[in-house]
């Protein structure tokens, strides 16, 4: 019997915290059956730095704080088959995204200059730093997202049940008990 | 109750003068919901509710039960419609679910589970809404309200104190202290308040109460809203 052709699955952490990552690890044993059907491909799991044009599945931890999110963001898009937002950083811009009332400028200035303990602070300013952006966005505001998984972070079960429903060419579903957004 | 109207090809028994969400909820069907609640007047302003009456949409808690209507609720374009309102709830506000402490308690976000809202899909406003703690021991935080006006009418029509107002118009419509300061701790407002206690979402927030049960342990993490409301719970 010749094998199946195993699916590419690239993962990264854009303005997340990488809690949905250690979520996706928390699918314990199950990541050895995973791993009958899946290859990963660009991750924080392999250290690949781009992901390749072939890839199947790409899997998005976080929102959009600068400029660098963006551009990983619309490499996953232009590589990826399918790309799935997982956790509320990447569905609703999550905690990050609570600075958006405030303006960054003032942000930057109370973090670096007038926050109590500091002195002689200054505003990061190095070309190598990428640019925040002036607010926090969910990831499908700007490319189109064909799958979520809800939660903070979603629980190792979600997550495994929408790659199996995916795995399966099912439509992926979560119930009651396995959708959270808390 | 001999007179009956047909819901989803049930047929559902009711007493003159009930609307369709009543007779619905009474034979443990139910029909999704955010400014209606069983004790008071309906406001007929979220639209959840919607539901098709003899193919045409109209809210169930303000429409009448009549004999012979045949009604649609639970079909896959009304929830659609629903899911779609859902979200523009979601996005109009700031609804960050896991630092909310009516996470698990809150009406909206039980809701959007049982509409299988996996995303808020539309573009997020990000309205900045400043809170209100001036009240030694509730919290309003204006982020989470979704104007189902269920506090103003609390306030007004069992409380007899008016503490709040929905004001503006459109968009621009938001939830107002009616105090010359506008602030709560310039009310009469207080805990025993059935105001206090209708809030569906985390905008009127006892202080000091934060996580006693634990996040997973809520009910609707226990019970979905569904089988919560047809139970009668």
């Amino acid at each position: 019997m010749s094998e199946k052709k195993k699916l590419k699955v690239a993962t990264t952490s854009l303005a997340g915290c990488f809690g949905c990552h250690m979520s996706f690890l928390d699918i314990d044993e199950r990541l050895f059956t995973l791993l009958e059907h899946i290859e990963f491909d660009r991750s924080p799991l392999t250290d690949i730095k781009h992901v390749s044009p072939d890839c199947d599945i790409g899997i998005i931890e976080g929102g959009l704080c600068n400029a660098e999110n963006v551009h990983v963001l619309r490499e996953f898009r232009q590589n990826c088959k399918i790309l799935i937002a997982i956790g509320a950083c990447a569905i609703n811009g999550g905690l990050p995204a609570q600075r958006n009332h405030l303006s960054l400028a003032a942000i930057l200035e109370e973090v670096y200059h007038t926050s109590p303990g500091l002195t002689n602070g200054m505003i990061p300013n190095d070309p190598e730093l990428p640019l925040p952006l002036d607010q926090v966005h969910p990831i499908h505001e700007v490319v189109k997202i064909d799958y979520f998984i809800p939660g903070c972070p979603p629980s190792a079960d979600a997550i495994w049940k929408v790659l199996t429903d995916l795995l399966a060419g099912r439509e992926p579903e979560l119930g009651h008990g396995l959708m959270h957004y808390d | 109750m001999s007179q009956t109207l047909t819901l989803d090809g049930k047929s559902i028994p009711f007493n003159d003068g009930e609307t369709i969400i009543q007779a619905a909820t009474r034979a443990g069907v139910f029909i999704p919901h955010l400014c209606y609640h069983p004790e008071f007047k309906p406001h007929g302003s979220c639209k959840l509710c919607t539901v098709k009456v003899n193919g045409r949409q109209t809210a169930s808690c303000t429409m009448r039960a009549a004999v012979g209507m045949v009604v649609e609720s639970d079909t896959e374009e009304i929830n659609a419609e629903r899911r779609a309102l859902t979200q523009m709830l979601f996005v109009e506000g700031n609804h960050f679910c896991p630092s909310c402490e009516k996470s698990g308690q809150c009406q909206l976000q039980a809701t959007a589970y049982h509409l299988g809202m996996m995303s808020p899909h539309y573009d997020h406003f990000f309205p900045n809404r400043a809170v209100d703690a001036s009240h030694p021991d509730f919290l309003l935080d204006f982020n989470r309200c979704i104007l189902c006006s269920l506090c103003v009418r609390a306030s007004r029509d069992v409380d007899g104190k008016n503490v709040f107002a929905l004001s503006g118009r459109g968009i621009d419509t938001h939830l107002i202290v009616n105090a010359r300061s506008g602030k709560l701790a310039d009310t009469n407002f207080a805990e025993a308040d059935k105001a206090a206690q209708v809030c569906p979402v985390g905008v009127i927030l006892p202080k000091r109460r934060g996580f006693a049960v634990p996040i997973g342990e809520r009910k609707y993490d226990k019970q979905p809203i569904d089988e919560i409301v047809a139970e009668g719970k």
